[in-house]
């Protein structure tokens, strides 16, 4: 069972308008900037954390020291992330530990070694009582006219039944603008951030799109390198009853020049653009042939359901 | 279906920064890693000094560039006299070496590394990385060592041993010795071998490495167990914490692009084509490139710009784009997130006129404030050629490309 709420009729995965969100990192300017949008665009903001500032106001929301407290008072459930690289990893995990069930981490430039143990330490957990993580790296999680966990143009998204997962932001962005352009509506997009090592892969957002009533097709838009959109292939040939539609960015990306031999003898799946495509037509996932299709070819599977 | 001719991309599997050999042998020395007695030399006449302070009568001369397969490339020379270190020094100093991992282009050598001859037995292979699906550090070994790994692992994947290491335990000494013995090594060389395994593992944990590849690991003919070869790479986002390996960074076996552009925070990769690109975020930079080459062209670069793109960052950038000479067009894609695109337009319109630009523009806007963005492009006069859509833009970016090529011939560049 993944976590959703219902409020007001309207079903989305992950957030809601009622979604109690804090921002940790608060204060900070980043921090204050999004959060202010996030509150513009009607997300049901709060409060927030900054360690040492405790008990002042701030964008007239309590601010809190530890996120514990925030659970504890103001009934927290979601959280994003505006802290600082060096320090975002345990932000991540005082999230966790809190009770908070979804967070966003907005952060760009965590070490990889401080996600391994981010998500070490989220395996603790008893799966149920796991907090979902998505990013680093990413823009957030939108569902149109309901709530907004990121840093997105929130006006370029429209309300509908199309899913979208990706790992880029900007390039979500051109997915729901020509959506929007053709008059196609979105759930949820979830950005699932672009580091080796992130919370949710496409596989795991995939499987609560599935189980999202309101989601009638997803659109998967992945990036050459690392496992997780042949994983993704995998999964909607076995476990999916919703059609699948994916663009992988990096056709033409030409390949990395790195040291050392290591890189290729670790994985066994295709890792190229041209090989994750013929994969995912494998297993039955409607691609995309260009980045500038991504609209027209929902539109033309939405007329075929 | 597996496929072993993948390599790691720059693009999305987060910047790495690499080091030289000798300095990796240092660090692994450091952690009781056996190495062979050697020294740095920039210039002939030291690498015959490093040699008189190194015992033995046999020496190999050895390329210090950021590459695997030098010793096909000629970086590797064994030398029986002072005589032939000089020559080789001589030789390998300055040249660029091209190796299939260095690309056409080929890395610079500007320092050699001389070792003590070693009397190999046999050859095995042994590294440590981070595996993305397991989300652990993967340590791989096979008493196979030496040249082509990649084959190894398409030919007889059994010859090649990986195991996970758990990050809140570490690698434990029973995983060790598993390793050692998949090495096929033997029991008096145990305990060293466990050592050797051991001080790997805490090396790449401690420094925030992402990889650690000895190939070959040596047994010498007394049964020692020295690492002939090592390369290191780390995290670029752990270098705020690791300064003494920020330090080992060395310019000159990068892209001098690659570099200016990563002073100004910006990500940039210099390809083969004509068509310039600057674009904000990666996964949309990789698109935009695609659709270019769909529509026939060939991008001279990827440039990602990133969020917050002020006037100033959007001069550097075209700066960085027109610095190559062979670009005939330049394509500005921006979807204004955070941004707002009528920042992009004042940013585009400055740089235009302060640098004097003299082949074909094209700006594709779009996201917050799009409609003012492209109102102030449209005001500046300027000969900017504006698109919608991306795929627009594409296309536009080939048909000015191909009317400057047409009009000058194909042989000029953007005369900056």
């Amino acid at each position: 069972m993944k976590w959703s709420q219902e409020k007001g009729g309207a079903v989305a995965i992950l957030i809601n308008e009622g979604t109690r969100i804090i921002v940790q990192g608060f204060t900070g300017k980043i921090g204050t900037f999004h959060a202010q949008d996030m509150i513009n665009y009607g997300s049901n903001v709060v409060g927030g954390i900054t360690p040492g500032k405790g008990g002042q106001q701030h964008l007239g929301l309590p601010v809190f020291n530890t996120v514990k407290e925030a659970v504890q008072q103001v009934g927290a459930e979601a959280s994003i992330i505006f802290v600082p690289p060096a320090f975002a990893a345990d932000s991540i995990m005082e999230a966790a530990d809190a009770g908070i069930k979804y967070c966003v981490a907005i952060t760009d430039g965590i070490p990889t070694q401080d996600m391994m143990t981010v998500k070490n330490f989220l395996r603790r957990f008893p799966e149920k009582e796991r907090m979902i993580l998505t990013g680093p790296n990413c823009a957030g999680t939108i569902s149109p006219g309901r709530a907004m966990l990121g840093i997105m143009p929130g006006h370029i998204y429209m309300w509908g039944c199309v899913g979208i997962v990706g790992r880029s932001g900007t390039l979500g962005y051109e997915a729901a603008d020509q959506m929007k352009a053709l008059g196609i509506g979105i759930s949820t997009s979830v950005g699932i951030g672009g580091d080796p090592i992130n919370g949710s892969s496409h596989r795991d957002i995939l499987e609560i799109f599935e189980e999202d009533t309101e989601t009638r097709i997803v659109v998967m838009i992945g990036e050459i390198g690392g496992p997780q959109e042949v994983e993704a292939g995998v999964f909607s040939k076995e476990n999916m009853s919703k059609p699948l539609i994916a663009y992988i960015a990096g056709l033409t990306a030409p390949e990395g020049r790195r040291m050392g031999h290591a890189g290729a003898i670790i994985s066994s799946v295709g890792e190229s653009a041209a090989e994750k495509v013929a994969i995912l037509r494998d297993h039955g996932v409607i691609i995309c042939p260009t980045p500038a299709a991504m609209g027209k070819t929902v539109a033309e599977v939405l007329a075929s359901m | 279906m597996a496929t072993f001719s993948l390599y790691f991309y720059e693009i999305n599997e987060g910047d790495v920064l690499d080091i030289h050999e000798y300095q990796a042998k240092e660090i692994l020395a450091e952690y009781g890693v056996k190495i062979a007695e050697g020294g740095l030399a920039y210039s002939p006449k030291e690498a015959v000094q490093r040699a008189r302070e190194i015992s033995g009568n046999i020496w190999v001369v050895k390329a210090q560039i950021h590459s695997g397969a030098r010793g096909k490339a000629g970086g590797i020379k064994i030398c029986r006299t002072h005589n032939e270190i000089e020559a080789a020094a001589e030789e390998l100093l300055g040249k660029k070496l091209v190796t299939h991992q260095t690309g056409p282009a080929g890395k610079v050598c500007s320092r050699v590394y001389i070792e003590a001859g070693t009397d190999i037995a046999k050859e095995l292979y042994l590294c440590f990385l981070v595996d993305r699906s397991y989300e652990r550090i993967v340590m791989v070994g096979s008493a196979q060592g030496g040249m082509e790994i990649e084959k190894l692992a398409e030919t007889s994947p059994d010859a090649i041993k990986k195991i996970y290491i758990e990050p809140a335990v570490g690698l434990q000494d029973f995983q060790a010795r598993k390793m050692a013995f998949a090495l096929g090594l033997e029991a008096a060389q145990l305990s060293h071998a466990v050592k050797t395994i051991k001080g790997c593992y805490r090396a790449l944990r401690d420094l925030d490495a992402s990889m650690l590849e000895i190939n070959p690991l040596v047994i010498t003919s007394s049964g020692e167990l020295i690492a002939l070869d090592a390369k290191m790479s780390f995290d670029d986002n752990a270098l705020f914490r690791r300064h003494k390996i920020a330090e080992l960074r060395d310019k000159t076996q990068v892209d001098p692009r690659e570099v200016a552009a990563a002073e100004h925070g910006l990500s940039y990769i210099g390809l083969d084509g004509d068509i310039g690109c600057m674009i904000n975020g990666a996964g949309l930079a990789m698109a935009t490139m695609d659709m270019i080459k769909l529509a026939g062209g060939e991008p001279a670069n990827f440039l990602d710009v990133g969020g917050g793109a002020s006037a100033e960052r959007t001069e550097k950038a075209f700066r960085l784009v027109l610095a190559d000479k062979g670009v005939k067009a330049m394509l500005v894609n921006i979807f204004a997130g955070i941004n707002r695109c009528d920042w992009i337009a004042e940013g585009v319109v400055h740089a235009v006129k302060n640098i004097d630009m003299k082949i074909p523009l094209i700006v594709r806007l779009s996201g917050t404030n799009v409609k003012e963005g492209r109102r102030i492009i449209a005001e500046s006069g300027l000969p900017i050629i504006m698109a919608e859509t991306l795929a627009e833009a594409a296309e536009k970016a080939v048909q000015a490309r191909n009317e400057m090529v047409a009009r000058k011939g194909g042989r000029s560049g953007n005369f900056n």
